[in-house]
């Protein structure tokens, strides 16, 4: 009987088939419908086949073309599980007041608030924000890859990988209770002994090392393979915001991997770094941390800006007003954004000398990201605005970003803070620039780009639709919270005492309805706008009278993105070859040398995958068994001595021809 | 024909030096690694950096431990300039200035990072943690 | 379309396309993204070291510097670290000569300074488990082992790589690529031992003044 019991522990570590939940009944009912949906969609690609062409085009691509696109379409799946976690707190919050204790017990109700605003930060946001500037950086620069096309591919998977383990936390065991930044001491292993802690760190840990080599990647690409001409103060906004994005997440993402590396010294080895015993310090964890977690607010929505801006000049057939002004503005917030960290914990006890330091220089961030608004507005004014689906983005965003940017100037003041920390009024207040800006921001971009990268517009009316829902969906979501914030209302509560408080939950969960209305447009949205593709057809690559060079290539883009380097001679260089009269090169093609498909990028994330696994169940053998394989398969990869191939002339010339007539068609 | 291939690539902007025709296409605009010269330099100045404050650590040389701390953080931190300087042949030209300001980058965020740490955490152990019986012991040893 | 849009009109005719070049090369690209890596890898260990010097005195009623560091053999330590990069070093300078079997004569004399390093460090910290302090004493010994810790075990990857190298080499000779990749390694290895300054002077000198 014991050595039974030490051989199953030997083999499976302590996972034991009681781990997993079958015997919660709204776990049940979401493991059906994703059997539902998983056994569906697995058939669907079977019965049409998709399965080669899915590997070989697909998963083993290193076109960062489709990499964007397929960190946005991940995106969009995580945010369906982001969300589903915030309906179900919303509707909590809504019924559980006095006697009622709603559906959610406390320990499932602390699961669904870390894994939401783990979620939508790390795999909503993150790859929205990598998948745009995938997308669309190197077809602003002119160039024909990124610089490192399979790290792209590698760095893709490992978020993937990340994002699975979250979602396996789901279903097996069960995911963290301490919080989206597991704090300790909650999450150290004393008052956390469960496997879920381990599912938030090793999720974070995999996609780290994606988000931290895909940034390097985009920064060696911006700095070196702009097209010739291109110099700095010529680069498209929305590079620029990727550069910046990209040297914060080079330089912040570090932390993030060393603290949470600690945290789990803390958890399995049993050191005393965040321990209330034996010296330990749990607020060097807040401090840590936050100095990562603040630049990484700044990583969301740098991209954001630019891609309002990119818009904004494009919908008003003007330059950006205030280039110069701009680019000053990304760099400064870039460094600053390494100076604020403390306001993220003002009431930690480190005295007035340090609160007001902190305070200050965040008063002093908002300085640049007020000079942008106010660029913005400038732009628009004397332009002749087309209010396309983007740009009513736009100006969604300006209005409601002003007001969270304001919360937040609020937020600043540290006798303020100390009223409405850990209130729902901060809830509020990052709600209204996460969403406000972050995610406004890349529906607005995905809107915008994808002509670009499917050769269709997306349906206006289901668009329009979307964006009212969102925005009406998002105001009347959290502007009670506001309130309640002010009320002193704290935030992660399943339940309530106060009978008068329900009404204001009450219209925020109606907001989050109309924020699943939204979303069920954006949903409606694709789907209309695939059948009717050929009535929405864009045949120019340039749809909207774009600015920047992506414009000038086709819809979609082939694989080499360029017949021809282009010369750039202005900051909108698009433009500048339109006005001027340019002829598209018809002859003269030479082979392409582009880079060649791998499996290796997927292969190695299944790899950290089944490790991460491992480590969380403490099934020692898989562990050093998948540690091994990546040392093995990555070592491998470097025998591999011919990466690329060329594209004949003859290919080019082909699909250039296509073009050419379809130009004609248009 | 591959030397083409690498100039059309690099940014207008860091151009002209990086683009030397040496009989070598791929010397990819390192400037070199240096000469045994060099190298030489930079090894002996950092046995003699790292000599000095092992003696004055080793050898109890200054009475005043303070004095000593600041002496030895000086001579790690020339040290990790002649490293810089001779191992990594770091200047400010090389990749076209990038790699430079990518260290200054990072040298300013090391330093915020320590002495934002340091004295966050300082002053919230000074407000809100007396000293405990262990300090007190440690500090006694 | 709106004058104040369009670039003045250079002296020559615009050109707007490459019509002579051949294709991308990203190679350009890789010396820079290492050196972004390193970047970052620095950003690691400056998160270690703050932690260090955040816990570094919380000693738990535990041993403290003064009773565990044997400078003598950090000083041996931090003298095979040193030589191992100025045979690095030479490498590089054989590598630019071409001469392979030198290049890997020294690159092999490199890597025995690393194993030493790597060594030593084992049987210090086997050293230290004995006296009693191992990571779970105290915060200062948590703090201690990690920063060390993390940079004897990036040593000893460059070891791995080192050797992984050394066979390319063998295998296919000083190729570009292989090239490329020893000055990476170069990099990294040199890069290393700049850490190690800093933990030397601040974790073990530092500590015994105390």
């Amino acid at each position: 009987m014991f050595a039974n019991m030490d051989l199953q522990q030997l083999l499976f570590g302590r996972f034991t088939i009681e781990q997993i939940p079958y015997h919660e009944p709204i776990l049940q009912a979401t493991f059906a419908g994703v059997a539902v949906v998983g056994l569906t969609v697995l058939g669907v690609i079977t019965y049409y086949r998709f399965w080669g062409p899915m590997w070989r085009d697909w998963i083993t691509s290193i076109d960062h073309k489709k990499i964007g696109i397929m960190y946005c379409i991940f995106a969009m799946v995580m945010l369906l599980r982001g969300f589903a976690d915030a309906i179900l707190m919303r509707s909590q919050q809504a019924v559980a007041f006095g006697s009622e204790q709603g559906f959610l017990p406390p320990h499932h109700y602390d699961q669904i608030f870390t894994a939401h605003g783990m979620i939508m930060i790390f795999f909503v946001a993150m790859p929205f924000v990598t998948g745009l500037m995938n997308f669309a950086v190197p077809l602003q620069i002119g160039a024909r890859d990124v610089a490192f096309p399979f790290l792209n591919n590698f760095s893709f998977w490992m978020t993937v990988a990340g994002g699975m383990l979250v979602m396996v936390s789901l279903f097996v065991g069960e995911f963290s209770r301490a919080t989206w930044l597991a704090y300790p001491p909650l999450s150290g292993a004393a008052m956390s002994p469960g496997v879920g802690v381990d599912y938030y760190i090793w999720a974070l840990q995999i996609a780290g090392i994606g988000t931290l080599l895909s940034g390097i990647n985009l920064i060696a690409t911006i700095v070196k393979m702009r097209a010739p001409g291109m110099t700095m103060m010529k680069l498209p906004i929305f590079v620029w915001s990727s550069l910046c994005t990209n040297i914060l997440i080079v330089a912040a993402f570090p932390i993030l991997t060393a603290v949470l590396a600690m945290l789990s010294l803390d958890r399995y080895v049993g050191t005393h770094f965040f321990t209330n015993d034996l010296g330990g310090n749990a607020m060097l964890y807040f401090n840590l941390i936050w100095i990562w977690g603040h630049p990484e607010v700044y990583i969301l929505i740098l991209p954001a800006f630019g891609v309002f801006s990119e818009i904004t000049s494009t919908f008003c057939g003007k330059r950006l007003f205030g280039y110069t002004s701009m680019v000053y503005a990304l760099v400064v917030i870039t460094i600053l954004a390494y100076l604020v960290w403390l306001h993220h914990f003002f009431t930690m006890g480190s005295g007035a000398d340090v609160n007001s330091f902190f305070g200050i220089t965040t008063m002093i961030i908002s300085i640049p990201t007020g000079a942008k608004i106010f660029n913005w507005m400038f732009t628009m004014y004397r332009g002749r605005i087309r209010f396309e689906v983007p740009m009513l983005w736009v100006v969604a965003f300006i209005v409601t970003f002003v007001i969270g940017g304001m919360t937040g100037v609020l937020l600043a003041v540290p006798p303020a803070d100390f009223v409405l920390h850990n209130s729902l009024f901060l809830i509020a207040h990052f709600h209204n620039v996460i969403i406000g800006g972050v995610l406004f921001g890349m529906f607005a971009g995905v809107t915008f780009w994808f002509p670009k990268a499917f050769g269709f517009k997306l349906d206006e009316f289901w668009g329009k639709m979307a964006l009212g829902f969102w925005v009406t969906g998002f105001y009347v979501a959290f502007m009670p919270l506001y309130v309640l914030g002010l009320m002193g209302v704290t935030r992660r509560m399943q339940h309530f005492d106060d009978p008068s408080l329900q009404i204001w939950f009450v219209i925020a969960a109606i907001g989050a309805a109309l924020i699943a209305c939204g979303i069920a447009s954006q949903i409606v949205m694709f789907v209309v706008s695939i059948r009717n593709r050929d009535k929405l057809r864009d045949l120019t690559g340039d749809p909207w009278g774009g600015r920047t060079l992506e414009w000038s290539t086709s819809s979609p883009p082939p694989d080499y993105n360029f017949a021809f380097t282009p010369v750039v001679h202005d900051s909108d260089a698009w433009w500048d070859m339109k006005n001027r009269g340019f002829d598209r090169p018809l002859k003269g093609y030479r082979p392409i040398h582009m880079p060649k498909n791998t499996a290796t990028g997927a292969i190695l994330a299944g790899l950290n995958f089944t490790f991460g696994i491992a480590m969380i169940w403490y099934v020692w053998w898989l562990a050093a068994l998948t540690f091994l394989a990546i040392f093995v398969v990555a070592i491998a990869h470097t025998f591999n001595y011919k990466r690329d191939y060329y594209i004949p002339a003859e290919a080019v010339s082909r699909t250039e021809g296509q073009r050419t007539r379809e130009l004609e068609m248009a | 024909m591959s030397a083409d291939a690498h100039h059309m690539a690099g940014p207008v902007g860091h151009g002209g030096a990086s683009a030397g025709h040496g009989h070598d296409p791929h010397a990819q605009s390192e400037g070199g690694h240096g000469t045994v010269q060099s190298y030489m330099t930079g090894f002996v100045l950092s046995v003699i950096l790292t000599v000095i404050p092992f003696w004055l650590v080793m050898g109890n040389v200054l009475d005043n431990s303070l004095v000593t701390t600041l002496v030895i953080l000086a001579l790690g931190g020339v040290q990790m300039v002649v490293h810089v300087v001779y191992f990594l042949h770091m200047s400010t030209k090389s990749e076209g200035g990038w790699t430079f300001m990518a260290l200054i980058f990072t040298i300013t965020l090391v330093v915020i990072m320590l002495a934002g740490s340091v004295w966050v955490m300082y002053h919230l152990n000074h407000n809100m943690m007396p000293m405990d019986a262990h300090d007190v012991m440690n500090n006694a040893r | 379309m709106m004058h104040a849009d369009t670039a003045p009109p250079g002296a020559a005719a615009p050109v707007f396309y490459q019509t002579d070049e051949e294709g991308h090369h990203s190679e350009g690209s890789t010396m820079l993204g290492f050196w972004l890596y390193l970047m970052s890898d620095c950003l690691i260990f400056a998160t270690l070291f703050a932690t260090y010097g955040v816990l570094g005195r919380s000693y738990a009623a535990g041993p403290t510097p003064k009773d565990l560091f044997d400078l003598p053999g950090i000083a041996v330590n931090t003298a095979m670290l040193l030589f191992s990069s100025i045979t690095y070093g030479f490498a590089m300078l054989e590598m630019d000569r071409d001469r392979i079997k030198r290049t890997q004569v020294w690159l092999a004399i490199t890597g025995l300074f690393g194993v030493a390093f790597v060594a030593l460090e084992i049987r210090e910290f086997a050293h230290l488990f004995h006296e009693g302090a191992p990571p779970w004493r105290s915060a200062f010994l948590s703090s201690f082992y990690t920063l060390v810790g993390t940079h004897g075990l990036h040593v000893s990857m460059g070891i791995l790589w080192l050797v992984v190298l050394m066979v390319q080499v063998r295998k296919y000779g000083l190729i570009v690529e292989n090239k490329r990749r020893l000055m990476c390694l170069s990099m990294f290895w040199h890069f290393l031992d700049l850490i190690w300054i800093g933990v030397f002077t601040v974790v073990y000198l530092m500590g015994v003044l105390e």
